[in-house]
C-alpha cells in the first residue's frame, strides 16, 4: 500500500517545497497586478486573484489524484492519452473559441480548457515510453521515424490553431532526445537554424552572409594550416574588392550582398582547388555547410519577402517583436523593460508598483507577470525567481538521473525542458532577450489551464520518482 | 552521481547559462543602468476624463428648470510636482502667496489623511474663472503636475424648488468606496432629485488616454486611442412639478415657516412641494457654495430642513374626515347619524372641549363644523364595536386603516430622507397604561391629536386619496426619464379598503366646510367658479401659537389638485393656511387670481410671521 510512512518519505519534498514557493509567490504577484490603489478593496471575489486561488485549490486535487494513481498507469495509458490529446488538438481547430487570434480553447460553460496543456503531458509520456524500449537506438531509422512522428503531429495541429507560441514549446523536447543519444551536431544545427532564421528577418542579408563565412573561416582555421588560412582570407577580400571595383566603374549603386556572395565564390573555388590537391578532409563539409547556410538565408528571406502577404509578414514581425513601433509590438517590450528597470535593487514595495498597474504593461497578470515581480520586488525578487527556477530544473535532472527506470528518466528530462523553455522565453521576452511569444511563466501566470498543466507535468514525475528504484513498464 | 554523463552536463550547462544570462541582464536593467528608472517617471499615460453633460431637468410643462454651464478645475498630481516659479503661478491664479501656501498645506494634509492619492489627480483649485482659465492654459506647461479639468456645473433657471432639486457637489471618500464609478474630485448629486436620479443624470464618463512626457506635455494618443471610451451624456428628466405654481407658492410662503404639498390625485404626481423658508438653489453653485452652505445650515429657521417630508405634526382636525370614513366603513355610523355636543364631549369627569355650535349635527355638518364631540363618539364606536373582542383588537383595526391610507410608514416618495411619522399600535398603550386602557383613554386620537405624528406629504396624500374616493398612487416627483421608464412603484395603484360610496358624504362635508354658512367654516377659500372642498385644522403647538393647517381639493368632481398647507404659528387654519391653499388651487386651475380675491393674495404675500414676532 502506498499510504505508509516510507511512501511519504519517498516523495521529494524539496521539489514540492519549491513548487509551493513558486505558486504562492506567483499568486501574490497576481494580486498585486490586479490591485487598484485608487480603490483598494481587500478581496474582491470577481478579480483574477480570487479565481487563481480557486485554480490553486483545484491543483491540490489534481496532485492528490496523481499520487493516488499507480505509476504503471502512466506508462500503460501514455499512448491513449497521446491519441486523445491529438484528437482534441485537432477538433479544437474547428470547435474552439478564438482568443487573441488563436483557436486553441475549448469553452464549456464557465470552464475554459486548452488541450495543448494535455498534449504536453501526453507527448512527454509517449516519447518516454517509445525511447525507453530496451532495443531503442537512434541508429535505427524506424525508431527515428516513430519519434519524429510523435513529435511533429501535435506541432502541426497547434500551428493550425494559429498558436505558434505553444507549438514552439515542443521543439525543446530535442534536449531529452539529445540526452538519450541523439547526435550533438543536430542540437548545434537546430540552434544555428533557429538563430539564422530569426536573424534573417531582422538584419540585412549581408550581415548574415558574413557571419556564415566568418564562422566557416574560424572552423577551418582550427583544422588546417595557418598559411592556407591567410590565403583564403586574401582571396575572399580580392573577390569582394573586385566586384566592388566593377560596380564603381560601371557607376551602379553598390550591392553589398552581391559582393559578399562573390567573395564566398572566390573562397570556395580557392578552397576546392587546394582541398582536392592537398586532400584536406574538413574542406568539403565546411563548403557544404557554408553554401547550405547561404541558400537557407536567401530562401528564408525570399520566402518572407515574396511569398508571404503583407499581412502575414506583419504578423511574423509582430510575433517576434521586431516591428519597430513604440506604440505597437515593440511597445510591450519597452514598457515591460521600463517596469522591471524601475524596480531597482529592492523594488518599490509590495502593491506599490505604478507601471504594472493601470495597464501600462499589457497582459500584466498573464504573460507579463514577471514585470510585477521586477517592479515591486526589485533585483532581489527577480533573481530569487530565476534562482528558484534554476534550482527546480537542475533538481529535476538530478532526480531523473537517479531513476532506475529509463521511462522515468526521459520523462524527467521532458518536464525540466518544458519548464526551461517557458522560463527562458517568458522571462527573456520581458527583459528583451527573447522575441515576444505569448507563453505563460510556469506557476506564476494567471490562468487555470496552464497552472494545472504544469502541476500535472511536475507531479507525475514526482509520483514516478517515488518508485525510483523500480523498473516501471 | 557516477552516471552523471557528459550529455547531462551539457543539458545542465544550457539551463545554467540561460539563468546566468538572465541574472546579468536583470542586474543591468535594474541596478546598473539608471536610464530605465528615469523613463518610468517620464513614461506616463495620462487619463483624460471627459465629463459628460449632466441630464437636463424640465418641469411638467416642458419648461427648462436646470441646465449646465461649463467649469474648469485646476487639478494636481502631487507626485509629478516639481519646483516651480511660484510667483508666476500666483499671478496666473491671481492669488496671494499665502493663499497658495494654504492650498499646498491643504493638499499635504489630505495626502497624510489618505483622502487623496499622490499618483492620481485631485482638485487643487476649484472652479477657475474665465480669466484664470485663459491665463493658466498658456502657462500650464511650466508647472509640472498641474492640468485643467473641464466639468459641467449646474445652472438653475429659477431661484425656486431648491429642496426638490437638491444640488451637486464633490463626492465623499465613503461614496467612492461604495460606487467605483467615482474618483476623487468627481461631482455627484447630493439631496433632492439630483441624488435620487443620479444614475440617470450623470451619464457616463468618457476616457481618453494620451502619453505625456516628463513635462506633462501630451505626446499623442496612447496606443492609437484603442482604449479611449467616448462620454455618454446624462439622460434628461421631466419632473411632475409645475415650476410656475412652485414659484407662486414660494412667494406666498415668503416670511413664513411651513409646507405646501400639492398633488394631482389621479396620478400621484406632486405639482409643487414647498418648504418655507426656501432658498435659491444657485447658492449651491460655484465657489461660494461652502460659505452659503454653512450659513444656511446654521440658520435658526432651518431653511435646509425639507419640511414637507421631514417635519412631523399632529394632524389635528384634518384627520376628522378619515375617522368619518372608517366609521362609515365599519358600519358604526351612517351619513345620517347625529351626535349631541354640549360644548364638548363628556363622560363622567372626562371632558374634551368643543366650540359653540348648534347641536346635534349630522356627518356632513360635523365635518363642516369640525365638531370634536362627534368624532369622540365615532372613534369610540369604532374601537368598542362589539365585533372586536378586546380594545386592543379594535385599536388594531382602526390603526390598519391609517396604515392603508399611507400613515405610519414612508410613502416612498422619490426623496431619500422622507420621515415615516408615527402611528401608535396597541402595544404602545399597553406599555404606557400597563394593559388597562379603554377607547376613552386614547380618545384624543379622534380629533387627530395624541401620539399621532404625520408629515405634510402624508396629509396631502390623504386628501388626494379622499378626492379619488379611496385610491392613490405613491406621490412622486419624476414624470419622465429620457429613454427609460420611471420606477414601477409610482405606477402601482394602492387601495385603502374603504368603499367608494362612503366617500360621497365625507366629500360633501368638506364641500360644506368651505361653502356652508356655519361660523367655523373656511369661506375665505371660496374660489369663484370652482367647487373647492376643504377642511381646516390646527396643529397644536406646545411652544407657542398653534400651526395653521388647511387641506383641500378641487374641483369636487374629477379633482385636478389636492393640497395640504401648513403655516407654523399661523393660528387658525382659516387665517393663513386656507387662503394660501385656495390661492394655489386657483392659480393652478385658472392660471390667475380673480380680481375679487386680489386682496387676499396681497395679504398673504405681505404676511410676515417671522420678523413680526421677533
Ligand atoms: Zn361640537
Amino acid at each position: 500500500m502506498p499510504q505508509n510512512n516510507s511512501y511519504i518519505k519517498s516523495i521529494d519534498w524539496l521539489t514540492v517545497f519549491t513548487y509551493v514557493l513558486l505558486v504562492a509567490f506567483g499568486w501574490f504577484n497576481i494580486y498585486a497586478a490586479n490591485y487598484n490603489p485608487e480603490n483598494p478593496v481587500f478581496f474582491d471575489t470577481s478579480r483574477e486573484y480570487a479565481k487563481q486561488l480557486m485554480w490553486i485549490a483545484l491543483s491540490l486535487v489534481i496532485i492528490w489524484v496523481i499520487f493516488m494513481t499507480d505509476s504503471k498507469f502512466y506508462v500503460a495509458f501514455s499512448y491513449f492519452l497521446y491519441g486523445l490529446s491529438v484528437f482534441l488538438l485537432f477538433t479544437v481547430i474547428f470547435l474552439g473559441k478564438e482568443i487573441n487570434g488563436a483557436k486553441s480553447w475549448f469553452e464549456l460553460g464557465p470552464v475554459r480548457f486548452q488541450p495543448v496543456e494535455l498534449a504536453k503531458v501526453a507527448t512527454a509520456l509517449t516519447l518516454s515510453r517509445l525511447m525507453s524500449r530496451y532495443d531503442f537506438s537512434f541508429k535505427k531509422r524506424s525508431n527515428v521515424l516513430r519519434v519524429g512522428l510523435v513529435w511533429i503531429l501535435p506541432i502541426i495541429c497547434i500551428l493550425l490553431q494559429n498558436d505558434t507560441g505553444s507549438a514552439l514549446v515542443f521543439f525543446i523536447l530535442v534536449l531529452p532526445l539529445y540526452r538519450e543519444g541523439l547526435s550533438g551536431s543536430i542540437l548545434v544545427f537546430a540552434f544555428i537554424g533557429a538563430v539564422v532564421s530569426v536573424l534573417t528577418l531582422v538584419y540585412p542579408n549581408v550581415l548574415i552572409l558574413w557571419l556564415i563565412i566568418i564562422g566557416i573561416y574560424v572552423f577551418l582555421s582550427l583544422k588546417i594550416n595557418i598559411k592556407l588560412v591567410g590565403y583564403t582570407a586574401l582571396v575572399g577580400f580580392i573577390g569582394f574588392g573586385l566586384s566592388y571595383l566593377v560596380f564603381r566603374i560601371i557607376g551602379k549603386e553598390p550591392r553589398w550582398d552581391l559582393f559578399t556572395l562573390l567573395a564566398a565564390v572566390f573562397i570556395s573555388v580557392f578552397l576546392a582547388v587546394k582541398g582536392i590537391s592537398k586532400r584536406l578532409k574538413p574542406v568539403l563539409p565546411a563548403l557544404l555547410f557554408m553554401w547550405g547556410g547561404i541558400a537557407f538565408t536567401i530562401s528564408t528571406d525570399y520566402f518572407v519577402e515574396e511569398i508571404l502577404s503583407e499581412y502575414q509578414r506583419n504578423r511574423i514581425n509582430v510575433l517576434l517583436g521586431f516591428k519597430d513601433d513604440p506604440l505597437g509590438a515593440g511597445y510591450n517590450v519597452n514598457q515591460s523593460k521600463i517596469a522591471i528597470g524601475s524596480g531597482g535593487i529592492l523594488g518599490k514595495g509590495y502593491l506599490d508598483g505604478t507601471q504594472t498597474k493601470f495597464d501600462f504593461v499589457p497582459e500584466q497578470s498573464t504573460d507579463f507577470i514577471f514585470c510585477t515581480v521586477g517592479e515591486e520586488w526589485g533585483f532581489i525578487g527577480t533573481s530569487v525567481v530565476v534562482l528558484l527556477f534554476m534550482f527546480l530544473m537542475i533538481r529535476l535532472i538530478i532526480l531523473a538521473e537517479k531513476q532506475h527506470s529509463v521511462f522515468s528518466r526521459i520523462y524527467g528530462y521532458c518536464v525540466a525542458s518544458i519548464f526551461f523553455f517557458h522560463f527562458s522565453i517568458n522571462i527573456g521576452m520581458t527583459i528583451g532577450l527573447a522575441p515576444v511569444i505569448g507563453i505563460p511563466l510556469p506557476f506564476f501566470s494567471y490562468g487555470g489551464s496552464s497552472l494545472w498543466g504544469f502541476t500535472t507535468l511536475l507531479f507525475i514525475f514526482l509520483k514516478l520518482d517515488t518508485n525510483r528504484g523500480e523498473l516501471i513498464r | 552521481m557516477e552516471n552523471l554523463n557528459r550529455r547531462t552536463l551539457v543539458v545542465a550547462l544550457i539551463y545554467i547559462s540561460i539563468g546566468i544570462a538572465f541574472v546579468i541582464k536583470l542586474f543591468i536593467l535594474q541596478v546598473y543602468d539608471p536610464s530605465y528608472k528615469f523613463s518610468a517617471e517620464s513614461n506616463t499615460r495620462r487619463e483624460i476624463i471627459n465629463y459628460p453633460a449632466r441630464g437636463l431637468v424640465y418641469d411638467r410643462n416642458g419648461t427648462l428648470v436646470v441646465s449646465n454651464q461649463a467649469n474648469y478645475d485646476l487639478m494636481v498630481v502631487p507626485k509629478e510636482l516639481k519646483p516651480m516659479d511660484t510667483v508666476s503661478f500666483c499671478r496666473a491664479l491671481n492669488i496671494s502667496k499665502d493663499e497658495l501656501k494654504d492650498l499646498f498645506n491643504e493638499m499635504r494634509v489630505k495626502i497624510r489623511n489618505r483622502k487623496i492619492s499622490t499618483i492620481k489627480p485631485s482638485i487643487f483649485y476649484k472652479q477657475l474663472s474665465a480669466e484664470q482659465y485663459g491665463y493658466l492654459q498658456e502657462k500650464l506647461y511650466k508647472f509640472d503636475g498641474f492640468f485643467v479639468q473641464r466639468r459641467t456645473l449646474r445652472k438653475y433657471e429659477y431661484p425656486n424648488a431648491g429642496h426638490i432639486l437638491g444640488y451637486i457637489g464633490e463626492v465623499s471618500p465613503s461614496t467612492i468606496k461604495k460606487d467605483d464609478y467615482y474618483i476623487n474630485g468627481d461631482y455627484h448629486g447630493i439631496n433632492g432629485i439630483e441624488s435620487t436620479y443620479e444614475k440617470f443624470l450623470r451619464g457616463k464618463k468618457g476616457y481618453e488616454y494620451v502619453l505625456v512626457d516628463v513635462h506633462g506635455r501630451e505626446k499623442g494618443a496612447f496606443r492609437d486611442g484603442r482604449f479611449d471610451i467616448p462620454a455618454e451624456a446624462g439622460k434628461d428628466i421631466k419632473l411632475t412639478i409645475d415650476i410656475d405654481l412652485q414659484k407662486y407658492g414660494e412667494e406666498l410662503m415668503a416670511n413664513k415657516i411651513g409646507s405646501v404639498v400639492a398633488i394631482e390625485p389621479e396620478s400621484g404626481e406632486i405639482l409643487s412641494m414647498i418648504s418655507a423658508p426656501s432658498y435659491d438653489p444657485s447658492l449651491f453653485v460655484g465657489k461660494k457654495r461652502a460659505g452659503n452652505f454653512v450659513e444656511l445650515s446654521t440658520d435658526s429657521l432651518k431653511p435646509l430642513f425639507n419640511r414637507p417630508i421631514m417635519a412631523l405634526y399632529p394632524p389635528g382636525s384634518t384627520f376628522k374626515p378619515l375617522n368619518a370614513l372608517i366609521g362609515l366603513q365599519e358600519g358604526v355610523i351612517t351619513p345620517q347619524s347625529k351626535f349631541e355636543c354640549y360644548m364638548g364631549y363628556s363622560v363622567g369627569s372626562f371632558h374634551l372641549g368643543c366650540h359653540h355650535h348648534t347641536s346635534p349635527l349630522d356627518l356632513r355638518q360635523s365635518i363642516a363644523g369640525s365638531c370634536n364631540a362627534y368624532y369622540c363618539h365615532v372613534f369610540r364606536d369604532i374601537i368598542d364595536n362589539p365585533k372586536n373582542e378586546t380594545v386592543q383588537d379594535g385599536f388594531e383595526l382602526w390603526k390598519n386603516y391609517l396604515v392603508r391610507f399611507g400613515f405610519g410608514y414612508k410613502l416612498g416618495v422619490d426623496f431619500a430622507n422622507e420621515k415615516r411619522g408615527f402611528v401608535p399600535n396597541h402595544k404602545t398603550y399597553d406599555k404606557i397604561y400597563n394593559k388597562s386602557w379603554s377607547s376613552l383613554t386614547v380618545v384624543s386620537l379622534a380629533i387627530g391629536q395624541g401620539e399621532l405624528l404625520t408629515t405634510p406629504l402624508q396629509i396631502a396624500n390623504m386628501v388626494a386619496t379622499i378626492s379619488n374616493k379611496g385610491k392613490y398612487f405613491t406621490p412622486h416627483i419624476i414624470k419622465e426619464i429620457e429613454n427609460d421608464t420611471i420606477p414601477s412603484k409610482f405606477t402601482q395603484i394602492h387601495e385603502t379598503g374603504v368603499d367608494t360610496v362612503n366617500f360621497r358624504p365625507v366629500i360633501e362635508g368638506m364641500e360644506l366646510a368651505v361653502w356652508g354658512t356655519g361660523g367655523n367654516t373656511a369661506g375665505i377659500a371660496r374660489i369663484p367658479g370652482i367647487r373647492i372642498c376643504g377642511k381646516t385644522g390646527t396643529a397644536e403647538n406646545p411652544h407657542g401659537e398653534d400651526h395653521s393647517v388647511f387641506v383641500a381639493f378641487a374641483p369636487k368632481d374629477n379633482p385636478k389638485i389636492a393640497i395640504a398647507v401648513y403655516v407654523e404659528n399661523g393660528g387658525f387654519g382659516s387665517t393663513y393656511a386656507a387662503p394660501i391653499a385656495s390661492l394655489m388651487v386657483e392659480k393652478y386651475l385658472k392660471k390667475e387670481i380673480d380680481p375679487s380675491r386680489k386682496w387676499i393674495e396681497k395679504r398673504m404675500l405681505e404676511g410676515d410671521l417671522i420678523h413680526a414676532t421677533k
